[in-house]
């Protein structure tokens, strides 16, 4: 928590930060998903949203647990595996004043759910789109996701054969007009990314690195795999999850690579994109995004915004008035309009 | 029997009024449907009760279509072997012709060989290619202007006045008269050719009567969609498939002429998703956060929603998913009839899973249903499907003007801010009533108490995860105990009880027709009683109904007997007492086969 923050006990709603706090995470401790929590608390919180205008969905995994654990003041939906964005998308049509906040994963958003996540983009529905992207799964216990590099070896499963999957390369080729990407432990940026995001006109995607301590036990360092072989045992007897600092990094300029250490010794390129970096040039963005894939580097910041192209409700024409609040006079249709629709039909 | 059956197809038979079964055999995709529907609509025009079906192929253009036209003066409207044929299909010509019955009628276009060799039944040779040669329409409109020869040649034949057809006619085309200047010339000229050229000696004719006033002519599918319009849906997302798509088709087409509002903005929306899935997906998100739904699919697609039904149930979501069902299992006969979804639906979702289903039988049905399935969707919290049929759905059938619902909308237990704080708060899941329904509130309301936690996870009565053995066994028991109260407040069955009959009839949407048919006929030999169910759970009335006879027939159209198994399963004490009468071949039941079915079963 900021020293601001501190200072100021209530928001302009008269809220104070607790009151956007949620259930206390069951998270493993030191998960970046628990720092990601953190963060849309404090976003929240600075920008006075009203809770009850938010709402909070998710679709299965770790990732997807972590909408209990932050605003409780706020509806929440833990949906189906994958299927977060069709739920999100029927609340939005129902109730287009509400501004939701979904909370995917890797496996969540780049296997099973990525049709629904690419026509969320697609639709430009309202929502922030959180990808919680660790690269493995956590709660089956450490398979590959398809956000795994190539090449990458984990314990459990071995190397992984197959390209990944870019969070930022699909949301830019299906249409989305908020596309960012942050590393957990980056917490300034990370808040940066939500507020713009909480204010964009469409569907908001910002891919946030968030280590696993439990099971991203590393990439291709051999120093980690021979610690993994040293301690070698079947994965599904583990009952205990060695206690982790969450890991955080200070600032870092635009432009400037920053290496970050993992939890099992592994390392992490960031580069944030540069002060001079146009984020409304998405055939550049799709470059820039497949040069650092190259050069193995997250680039990290907004990478590419437009927010000219109307959101699904907007093209819905929909009247102000949320469907889901419509007087009943205003759904039924009158019984003349019954008697006179019907003389078609005679 | 040669030497009579000739006779009897040269002579002219005394006349056979308002009382034949005909059928068109033309190729899917040559606009046959225009004259089907004309031939439909002048019957009904004349007073005449009259039902006709499309049994057509999955496919857009060659595969054989027959359009099947059930006349009866009787009001009998359940499919029956056609006496009459429009055999204008080269490739099933012969097939067709063969399946007549003796004394039956064969209308053909002269330019298609290959017909059987028969004398025990009229044939009538229709030149078409000469007909339509000097109509004035672009080559390519040629095949559609062609099938208003057999409109013009059973105009003359069963006495259909021309003005009524082209009253039916200009109806059909929506008041175009374009197109109704390009097609009635065919149908006038072919009339006029008849007229000199062929001498009737088939006994066929009808007669105008006045057993349709009042009455409009609409598919189920046309209906279900403006039920659900007058329930107040306002969300809708479906993904294309038959025989479905034309509920949501009607939808869109009925939703923008009746609730639009002054500044032409939209109360509504229709979303087409990119699965059933995903459409699943936004009904349930819709009803979560307040606004009614619905979506439209058929079998394959209940398959894919199976996993958000099973949510729907455990968090309790409102919603109406209306499956119009079609031959399974897996892909099956996309475009034929069936009952086969019912075990399926009734149970759809992993675990102990149970919904509320809501059997349409007729376009009234559909309509009522269609309010109702949004208030009992609110009432209960938790997804209602209507099971209707192809049958049902995808053809005209007539019925009475549809009341206006007489109760106002019921949006069930919604708690408001101000509710919220004059209770101090609320428990998501708690049976404060006692009759399993908790309450809710809706995502944006505007309260501190307001929010919870939805989920498909084990939770407590507030919403909190839970992985405690008595949360879960309480939670599991409130869900039954609401599961009860559904069968208090779905449509109750409905009884045609014969207090003399020791048999029962059970069945359920369209078989009716031909039980309701087969009823009749065995009046004196066999006489039974008739309930069709309205929906699942059952009530006490199915009991009693049961207990009142001594041997109760199941007839449903799937190979299992679905409803027949759900059945013994609520009453074990009086499962012997039902059998099972299924059988699927994709076609609508026939009154031939109930007739015959139960005087088997009952040695008569």
């Amino acid at each position: 928590m900021s020293s601001r923050a501190q200072a100021i006990k209530e928001n302009a709603i008269g809220l104070s930060k607790k009151d956007y706090d949620g259930s206390v995470s069951t998270l493993c401790k030191g998960c970046g998903h628990n720092s990601i929590a953190n963060q849309i608390i404090q976003v929240a919180y600075e920008l006075s949203i009203r809770p009850n205008e938010i709402i909070k969905l998710s679709g299965i995994g770790c990732s997807s647990k972590s909408p209990a654990y932050f605003l409780g003041m706020s509806h929440g939906f833990n949906a189906l595996h994958g299927r977060m964005p069709s739920v999100g998308t029927g609340a939005l049509m129902a109730n287009h004043h509400l501004r939701a906040i979904g909370v995917s994963g890797d496996g969540d958003t780049g296997s099973i759910g990525i049709g629904q996540f690419k026509h969320l983009m697609r639709r430009n529905v309202r929502m922030v789109y959180l990808v919680e992207n660790n690269g493995v799964y956590g709660l089956t216990k450490g398979q590959f996701s398809a956000t795994a590099e190539q090449g990458l070896e984990l314990k459990y499963a071995g190397q992984n054969e197959f390209p990944q999957i870019d969070i930022c390369t699909e949301a830019l080729i299906a249409g989305c007009g908020f596309v960012a990407r942050s590393f957990a432990g980056d917490a300034k940026q990370v808040r940066e990314l939500l507020k713009a995001a909480l204010s964009h006109r469409g569907t908001a995607v910002i891919d946030i690195i968030s280590p696993c301590v439990a099971f991203n036990n590393d990439d291709s360092s051999p120093k980690s795999y021979s610690y993994g072989r040293e301690h070698e045992k079947p994965l599904q007897e583990i009952g205990y999850v060695p206690f982790a600092e969450e890991i955080t990094i200070g600032d870092y300029d635009p432009g400037d690579l920053k290496v970050v250490d993992l939890h099992d010794g592994s390392r992490i390129s960031l580069r944030k994109v540069e002060q001079d970096y146009d984020p409304t040039d998405r055939l550049a963005a799709i470059n820039r995004l497949q040069a650092a894939n190259a050069n193995q580097e997250f680039i990290t910041g907004l990478i590419y915004i437009d927010n000219e192209r109307p959101n699904l409700a907007e093209v819905s024409h929909l009247t102000d008035t949320p469907l889901a609040h419509l007087r009943n006079s205003e759904i039924r249709p009158s019984e003349e309009q019954l008697s006179d629709f019907l003389k078609a039909y005679a | 029997m040669d030497v009579m059956e000739r006779e009897v197809a040269q002579r002219p038979a005394s006349p056979i009024v308002n009382d034949f079964s005909l059928v068109a055999a033309t190729a899917n995709g040559t606009g046959s449907q225009t004259a089907n529907l004309t031939l439909l609509r002048s019957f009904f025009k004349m007073g005449i009760p009259v039902h006709g079906k499309n049994i057509f192929p999955s496919n857009i253009q060659g595969l054989p279509t027959w359009y099947h036209i059930r006349v009866s003066h009787e009001g009998f409207i359940a499919r029956r072997p056609p006496e009459i044929l429009v055999a204008f299909n080269p490739t099933t010509i012969y097939e067709d012709a063969k399946d007549l019955p003796s004394g039956g009628v064969c209308i053909y276009d002269s330019g298609i060989k290959g017909l059987p060799e028969r004398n025990d039944i009229t044939y009538y040779a229709l030149p078409v290619s000469e007909l339509i040669k000097d109509i004035d329409v672009p080559v390519q409109r040629k095949p559609y202007i062609a099938n208003m020869v057999y409109v013009g040649a059973l105009a003359f034949l069963l006495k259909i006045p021309l003005e009524v057809v082209e009253e039916a006619l200009s109806v059909q085309f929506g008041g175009r008269q374009k197109l109704v200047a390009s097609n009635l010339p065919v149908v006038t000229k072919t009339y006029d050719w008849c007229k000199e050229n062929l001498q009737k000696t088939d006994p066929y004719e009808v007669a105008p009567l006045n057993k349709t006033d009042g009455l409009i002519m609409m598919t189920g599918n046309e209906a279900g969609a403006l039920g659900s319009i007058f329930g107040g849906v306002s969300v809708s997302a479906w993904y294309p498939i038959t025989p479905s798509t034309s509920f949501i088709d009607a939808l869109k087409e009925f939703l923008p002429k009746l609730r639009k509002t002054d500044d032409g903005k939209a109360t509504y929306t229709v979303i087409q998703a990119e699965d059933e899935l995903a459409a699943i997906g936004m009904t349930l998100g819709a009803g979560w956060a307040g606004a009614r739904s619905v979506t439209a699919t058929s079998g394959p697609g209940i398959s894919l929603m199976s996993e958000f039904a099973g949510l729907g149930y455990f968090a309790e979501i409102p919603a109406v998913i209306w499956d119009i069902q079609r031959v399974g299992p897996s892909t099956g006969m996309p475009t034929r009839t069936g009952q086969g979804d019912v075990t399926f639906t009734y149970y759809l979702g992993h675990g102990d899973t149970k919904n509320v289903i809501l059997f349409p039988s007729s376009i009234e049905d559909c309509f009522d249903f269609g309010v109702a399935a949004h208030d009992l969707a609110d009432v209960l919290q938790t997804p209602i499907f209507v099971l209707s049929d192809l049958d049902l759905g995808m053809n005209n059938w007539m019925g009475k003007p549809f009341s206006y619902p007489s109760t106002p909308i019921n949006h069930g237990k919604v708690l408001s801010a101000e509710e919220l704080e004059a209770r101090g708060g609320f428990a998501r899941y708690k049976d404060v009533d006692g009759d399993g329904i908790p309450y809710r509130t809706l995502p944006g309301t505007n309260h501190p108490q307001a929010a919870y936690f939805t989920r498909g996870t084990g939770h407590n009565d507030a919403a909190v995860y839970s992985e405690r053995s008595s949360d879960w066994v309480e939670n599991a028991d409130r869900l039954s105990r609401k599961f009860d109260t559904a069968r208090t407040l779905v449509p109750a069955p409905v009884t045609d009880l014969n207090p003399d009959a020791k048999v029962g009839v059970i069945a359920f949407g369209t078989t009716r027709y031909a039980i309701e048919e087969a009823k009749a006929h065995l009046a004196e030999s066999l006489p039974f009683s008739f309930m069709r169910l309205c929906a699942l759970p059952i009530n006490d009335e199915v009991r009693t109904f049961v207990a009142a006879h001594d041997r109760i027939y199941v007839i449903e159209l799937n190979r299992d007997g679905q409803v027949h198994a759900i059945l013994q399963t609520e009453m074990p004490d009086l499962a012997t007492k039902l059998i099972s009468l299924a059988f699927m071949d994709g076609m609508p039941l026939t009154a031939k086969w109930v007739e015959e079915r139960l005087m088997e079963e009952e040695n008569v």
